[in-house]
């Protein structure tokens, strides 16, 4: 016990004076996280105010053959404007994004109308450009729903009652709450969050074995009459410590930047109070053993600081895997992906933030689960280290 | 008392040491002699046990190094070759976490740590931080820390590399008074004059063998050679390649 607690408190007080190891832990990761985050949900806030109070510029061919049509787009707070002058042109013009969108209506287009014969618009977009899409999709909408009124005004006229063009009539209830609306969005800050406890101890995991050898630091330190095991232990307890306290900070940084975020307008209303920031640590916390004897793990392989470096930059990723095949695969939470680290606590994490009652007994699956796997993994390293190899 | 007996280790294909067998008695002063690669290195690793023997013993006290470890370390203060301190602690907190961690109690590990100081002069940078000490300061600081728990038997693997004059005498100094306290010293050089200066007993490896092992006259005699770096030489060419 003696060795443990003074080797733990060596590499604290070691790496607390360390600027790098200090700043990845308590600026890098915390930081990275939410402020990513809000500049995605600033970003995604200005293009939804776009879609709705941006008037929309339609360069048009041959409008004068459709001055109905262009009164009726102007209410839709789309102008139509000049276009190019001819087909050939509008193509190549939205082709090298130009423009967005083109409207082409041709000079039949009244004379079609009137003889009730489907009237030909034209409408020139680039679907590979999402960017352009967004207006082409609008002035899609539009055109058609401009179609749909035509339509009603015709059998009107004939005296057929325009419901008989809408057999069914689908009426759609959302059952989103603002909080559920608000987890499709914060759904990927659980990834951030063990970015952030991994980013807290990867310099501590590195200095402590790779580092260690590469300044000749380790062999006097093995000469010395204490078992490795001990040195094992004490060396990835300081590098939870400092995972624990990045996880903590970045929790607290996210809940602050919440604040600042106008997520209302969004129709989210994230369900991120202070209870939820301490359950959340609770939640994730069984996820340091694992980052921190994983980190150390993998670089005790490793020859050099760098090639330590290399290394658990992949680490630092690999969380990411299960979160991303599972919402690719769009598979429903069960109960088997509570066995799998870094899943289970952004599912669960996901669950708190759209306040839905969290299921007791997947938390219990998954912490003792991630727990287990740590220890197994602590165990590794501390066998790993009564290697002769450990010296390269 | 460091009895070595007959130890083989080798690295795949490369075998460093081919049976190496001496003994370094307490209250002497015993130089492991050898050209780059004769497996000095590798033999000093064996005996503070961060390597283990393919075969042969080899003991420190009554404590077997394979077998009984952590024991044998107990006794041993082990000065590696190129043994590196930690930049952010001061000279003083590296010392004193060795003496933490060789268990000595809280009341007198600062004294030990300040007698230890004192005794290899290191006062006048003890509290800055080693980061960008020199090599004779951080040697020093490293034996200072190997010395902490006043270990009975000191294994020490080139100390005297990169030290400049000054330094060298002061680390010559501080062997024979620890010799005169009774210690076992066990230490590496490649340069015969260095240990012709110290030593009572040396040990000439090459090859991973046993050259010669004989005091500084008894060389002399042996290799019929007068210049104690032509007996170098010979004793070296009597060993012969595998």
């Amino acid at each position: 016990m003696g060795t443990f607690f003074t080797v733990f408190v060596k590499e604290v007080i070691d790496n607390v004076r360390d600027r790098r190891t200090l700043a990845s832990a308590l600026i890098m990761g915390p930081l990275f996280g939410p402020m990513l985050f809000a500049f995605v949900i600033s970003l995604s806030i200005e293009r939804s105010l776009d879609d709705v109070e941006k008037i929309l510029q339609v360069p048009t061919i041959g409008q004068e053959h459709a001055p109905n049509l262009v009164r009726y787009l102007a209410s839709h707070n789309i102008d139509v404007v000049a276009g190019p002058v001819d087909r050939e042109t509008a193509i190549v013009r939205v082709t090298v994004g130009t423009h967005d969108v083109v409207v082409i209506v041709p000079e039949g287009f009244g004379q079609q109308l009137s003889d009730t014969v489907p009237a030909k618009i034209e409408l020139i977009s680039d679907r590979a450009n999402t960017q352009a899409e967004r207006d082409a999709r609008r002035v899609r909408t539009a055109l058609r729903s401009y179609s749909q009124e035509l339509a009603a005004i015709r059998l009107v006229a004939r005296g057929v009652s325009p419901a008989v063009l809408r057999p069914i009539n689908v009426d759609e209830i959302d059952v989103s709450t603002p909080s559920g609306r608000s987890a499709v969005l914060l759904g990927m800050m659980s990834y951030f969050f063990i970015f952030a406890l991994l980013m807290g101890g990867m310099y501590l995991a590195i200095d402590t074995t790779a580092g260690e050898r590469e300044r000749g630091s380790l062999e006097p330190l093995l000469a010395l009459p204490v078992t490795r095991g001990e040195l094992m232990l004490g060396k990835i307890a300081a590098t939870c410590v400092f995972m624990a306290v990045s996880l903590m900070l970045s929790l607290c940084s996210f809940f602050v930047a919440l604040k600042f975020m106008p997520l209302e307008q969004l129709g989210m209303t994230p369900n991120f109070g202070p209870d939820v920031l301490i359950a959340a640590f609770f939640v994730l916390a069984p996820f340091v053993l694992l980052g921190a004897s994983l980190m150390t793990l993998v670089a005790s392989f490793t020859k050099s600081y760098k090639e330590a470096q290399t290394w658990l930059s992949v680490v630092l990723i690999a969380p990411t895997l299960p979160i991303l095949i599972v919402s690719i695969l769009t598979l429903r939470p069960q109960l088997v992906f509570m066995f799998v680290p870094s899943l289970s606590q952004h599912l669960l994490l996901v669950d708190m933030i759209k306040n839905e009652p969290v299921n007791m007994m997947h938390v219990a699956i998954s912490v003792t689960s991630t727990l287990l796997i740590g220890a197994a993994l602590t165990w590794i390293c501390a066998r790993l280290y009564r290697r002769e190899g450990l010296l390269g | 008392m460091i009895t070595v007996n007959d130890i083989h280790k080798s690295f795949g294909k490369v075998r460093a040491v081919r049976g190496i067998s001496f003994d370094a008695p307490d209250g002497k002063i015993t130089g492991l002699l050898g050209p780059n690669g004769a497996g000095k290195s590798t033999t000093l690793r064996v005996l503070y046990t961060v390597l283990r023997p393919d075969a042969g013993r080899a003991s420190i006290d009554a404590a077997d190094v394979v077998t009984d470890g952590l024991a044998a370390r107990q006794n041993i203060g082990a000065l590696p070759h190129g043994a590196g301190l930690y930049p952010h602690l001061t000279a003083r907190e590296n010392i004193a976490y060795y003496a933490r961690l060789c268990g000595l109690d809280r009341d007198i590990q600062e004294e030990r740590v300040a007698g230890i100081i004192e005794l290899l002069e290191i006062g006048d940078f003890a509290d800055r931080r080693t980061k960008g000490f020199s090599q004779g300061q951080r040697t020093k600081v490293s034996l200072a820390r190997a010395l902490v728990h006043n270990p009975q038997n000191v294994i020490l693997d080139e100390p005297s590399n990169g030290l400049d004059v000054m330094a060298t005498r002061s680390l010559r100094s501080l062997i024979l008074k620890l010799k005169d306290a009774g210690r076992c010293i066990l230490f590496s050089s490649h340069v015969m004059q260095e240990v012709a200066a110290l030593c009572d007993d040396i040990v000439i490896i090459a090859n991973g063998k046993v050259a010669i092992d004989d005091s500084v006259e008894g060389i002399r005699r042996r290799t019929g050679c007068d210049d104690l770096e032509d007996a170098f030489v010979r004793a070296i060419e009597m060993v012969g390649p595998e």
